[in-house]
C-alpha cells in the first residue's frame, strides 16, 4: 500500500519504510522550535532533566516574537531567560531584536525549514512550513523541552485528508480565501488530528507566500499539519536559501485517504470569517454592512511581501477612512526592508496607516493596537477568538490582505472591486 | 484513581484563548495564571472554582494556541479532572505532558449539567453522575500515554530513557 507525504516524512524520521495512520511512533525531528511565551516554559522543564546541553545547537530554534519589543518588565524577564539560555547552551539560531521576526515568517526566509523535514515546534502555527513540503506541527513546552534534550518527538501518524482545488482563480481570490472558505466548509475541528494535504491544479499554480498562507492556518480546522507537495515552486524558493540538504516527497497514487474533497473555485469571491471561530465563513459581499474601528496587516498568516504588495497597491495614493486605525507589521526585518525598497511602506505612511517593526502583538491582544469593549477590526491574522485581539467585547474579522485594505479606505468591510 | 467534584459546564469550541487569555501569557507562574483560568469565558470561574471541581464541556475543548499555560491554569485552578466530547490536539498532548488529567466521554456530557456531582475512575475509563446514578464509558488512553502519565508527565518518562 502506498502512502502519503506525510507518512513518508514521518516513516523516514522513525528510521522505518512504512507507518501505518494511527501508530505512535518515535522520530527523529530536524528542528526544534520556541518563542517567548513558550520557550521559558520549555527551559524550566529542559533544566529538570539534568542534561548539559541541547542535542544539537543548530536544530534548536529560538525566536522572542510575541511579547517584543519587551511591551513590560515581565514580557522582558522572559525574553531574559531565553536569551540566557540560548547563550549558554551556544544556540546557533537565536534571533534577537534586528534580526528577528515572527517566527513563522523568519523560518522558511532563512531555510530553516526545508522539504522533506520533521518539525516541532512549541507554537500551534509551526504547521506552517508543511508549504514547503515538510511535515511541521505545533507541540506544547513540555514536548519542546524533551526534544531540546533528546532531539526526538513521539507522533500518531495521522490520517490525511486530499483537498483538491481546481477551476480558474477568481482576481481577488487567495490563499487566505481558500483556506477559510475551506475551514467555512468543514468546521474548526474538521480535520482534527489529521493531516491536510493542500493538491490540484490551483495550488500549482499557487504561489509561495500564498501556499504558507494557507499551511499556517491548518491549525484552525484543528489539522495536526497542513502540506503541499514540493514543486518548482518550492525549488525556486528553497534553492537559495538552503544551507543543507533536503529531499522532495510526494504522497502514492495509491495512498490511502480518509476523505478526498474537491472544490472548483472559479465562483469564489474572497472570504470573510465573522466572530468568533474562523469557521464563520461568509463572502466579502455578505459582510459590507460591517462597520469598522481597526484594520490588522499582517502575522504569519499574510505579513509577507506578496501581502504588503497587494495592500500598498490598493492603498497607494489614497486617504485611508478618518475613522479608521489602520496597522500593517511586517512578518521580518528582511521583508520591511523590501517593502521599503518597492515603496509600499511609503505608500502605507501617505495612506495614514503605522507600520510596526515585526512581532506577533496586535495578532494576539499583545501590545501595539489592543482594542476597546465594542470595537471591530478588520485582520489579515487566523484568529477571531473571544478576546484574541483585546477586550472580551471585541470582535475580530478575519480576511485577505485585499480585503483588509479596501476596508480601511471605507471603514466598512469593502470588497476590493469597489476601490 | 477516582476523581470526585462539582461540575462546570462550558460549550463547544473553547479555545485556549478563553482558558488563559494571552494577555497573562507574560508570566508562567502557574498560580498568576489560575487568577485568570477560564476568565473570557465565564469571568466569575476564577473566584468560584474550588479544589477538585471538574470542567464538562462540548466538543473541540482547547483548540488554538499551543500554549501549556492553558492546562497548566486550569490544573493550577485546581480543576481534578476535564470530561470533554472531544479535545484539540494540541491539548492533548500538553495534558498529558503535564498531568491535568482528561477524558473523551461523548455520551456523558449531554447527560451532565452545571451542578451536578461527578465521579471520574481514570483507569477503568468510567464517568459516573452522582446525582443520576448514571454512568458512561469514555475512551480509554492509548497504552503509550498511560505510560507518560503513570510516570508522571513526559519529563519523568523521558529522565529514564537518557
Ligand atoms: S503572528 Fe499571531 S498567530 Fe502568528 S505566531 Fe504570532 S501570535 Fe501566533
Amino acid at each position: 500500500m502506498g502512502m502519503t507525504i506525510s507518512q513518508k516524512i514521518l516513516a523516514k524520521h522513525a528510521g522505518r519504510d512504512f507507518v501505518e495512520a494511527g501508530e505512535l511512533i518515535n522520530c527523529k525531528v530536524d528542528v526544534v522550535l520556541g518563542n517567548d511565551i513558550t520557550s521559558p516554559v520549555a527551559i524550566e522543564e529542559f533544566n529538570k532533566l539534568g542534561v548539559d546541553g541541547v542535542f544539537d545547537r543548530d536544530k534548536v530554534v529560538l525566536v522572542p516574537d510575541h511579547f517584543t519589543p519587551n511591551k513590560d518588565i515581565k514580557s522582558a524577564e522572559q525574553c531574559k531567560l531565553m536569551r540566557n539560555f540560548a547563550k549558554e547552551k551556544g544556540i546557533t539560531n537565536y534571533f534577537e531584536i534586528g534580526q528577528m521576526g515572527i517566527e513563522h515568517c523568519l523560518l522558511p526566509e532563512q531555510g530553516l525549514a526545508l522539504p522533506g523535514d520533521l518539525i516541532i515546534g512549541a507554537d500551534s502555527h509551526t504547521c506552517t512550513y508543511g508549504a514547503l513540503g515538510a511535515f511541521a506541527t505545533g507541540v506544547g513546552s513540555t514536548d519542546m523541552a524533551a526534544a531540546m534534550a533528546t532531539g526526538e518527538a513521539w507522533f500518531r501518524v495521522p490520517e490525511s485528508i486530499k483537498f483538491v482545488y481546481y477551476g480558474n482563480l477568481p482576481k481577488w481570490v487567495s490563499g487566505k480565501d481558500l483556506i477559510l472558505y475551506t475551514i467555512g466548509d468543514i468546521g474548526v475541528d474538521g480535520a482534527r488530528y489529521m493531516s491536510m494535504e493542500f493538491t490540484g491544479e490551483v495550488i500549482d499554480n499557487l504561489s509561495m507566500d500564498n501556499r504558507l498562507t494557507m499551511a499556517n492556518m491548518a491549525i484552525e480546522a484543528g489539522g495536526k499539519n497542513g502540506i503541499v507537495a514540493p514543486d518548482d515552486i518550492t525549488r525556486q524558493y528553497v534553492e537559495k536559501r538552503a544551507k543543507r540538504p533536503y529531499e522532495f516527497l510526494a504522497s502514492d497514487a495509491d495512498a490511502k485517504y480518509a476523505e478526498i474533497r474537491e472544490y472548483d473555485v472559479s465562483k469564489l469571491e474572497p472570504i470573510v470569517a465573522f466572530p468568533h471561530l474562523p469557521e464563520n465563513a461568509k463572502k466579502v459581499s455578505e459582510a459590507t454592512h460591517v462597520n469598522i474601528d481597526q484594520v490588522v496587516i499582517g502575522s504569519c498568516t499574510n505579513g509577507r511581501i506578496e501581502d504588503l504588495e497587494i495592500a500598498a497597491n490598493i492603498l497607494k495614493g489614497k486617504r485611508v477612512h478618518p475613522e479608521i486605525r489602520v496597522i500593517i507589521f511586517p512578518g521580518t526585518q528582511q521583508i520591511y526592508l523590501e517593502a521599503m525598497r518597492k515603496g509600499f511602506i511609503e505608500s502605507f505612511i501617505e495612506a495614514g496607516a503605522i507600520v510596526s517593526t515585526p512581532t506577533c502583538g496586535p495578532c494576539l491582544g499583545g501590545h501595539m493596537g489592543i482594542l476597546a469593549s465594542g470595537e471591530k477590526a478588520v485582520a489579515t491574522t487566523n484568529r477571531n477568538f473571544v478576546g484574541r485581539m483585546g477586550h472580551p467585547e471585541s470582535e475580530v474579522y478575519l480576511a485577505s490582505p485585499a480585503v483588509a485594505a479596501a476596508s480601511a479606505l471605507k471603514g466598512r468591510i469593502t470588497p476590493p472591486w469597489e476601490i | 484513581m477516582n476523581l470526585k467534584g462539582k461540575v462546570y459546564k462550558f460549550g463547544a469550541d473553547i479555545d485556549t484563548d478563553a482558558i488563559i487569555p494571552a494577555r497573562y501569557l507574560n508570566t508562567a507562574d502557574p498560580q498568576e495564571l489560575a487568577k485568570h483560568c477560564m476568565e473570557d469565558a465565564d469571568p466569575n470561574f476564577p473566584s468560584k472554582v474550588k479544589a477538585g471541581d471538574i470542567i464538562v464541556a462540548d466538543k473541540n475543548f482547547g483548540c488554538g494556541s499551543s500554549r501549556e499555560h492553558a492546562p497548566i491554569a486550569i490544573k493550577a485552578a485546581g480543576i481534578s479532572c476535564v470530561v470533554a466530547k472531544s479535545f484539540a490536539r494540541i491539548f492533548y498532548r500538553n495534558s498529558i505532558n503535564i498531568g491535568l488529567p482528561i477524558l473523551e466521554c461523548p455520551r456523558g456530557v449531554d447527560a451532565i449539567n452545571e451542578g451536578d456531582e461527578i465521579e471520574v475512575d481514570l483507569v477503568k475509563g468510567l464517568v459516573k453522575n452522582l446525582r443520576t446514578g448514571e454512568e458512561y464509558e469514555a475512551t480509554p488512553f492509548p497504552e503509550f500515554m498511560q505510560g507518560i502519565m503513570v510516570k508522571g508527565g513526559l519529563i519523568n518518562y523521558v529522565k529514564e530513557k537518557i
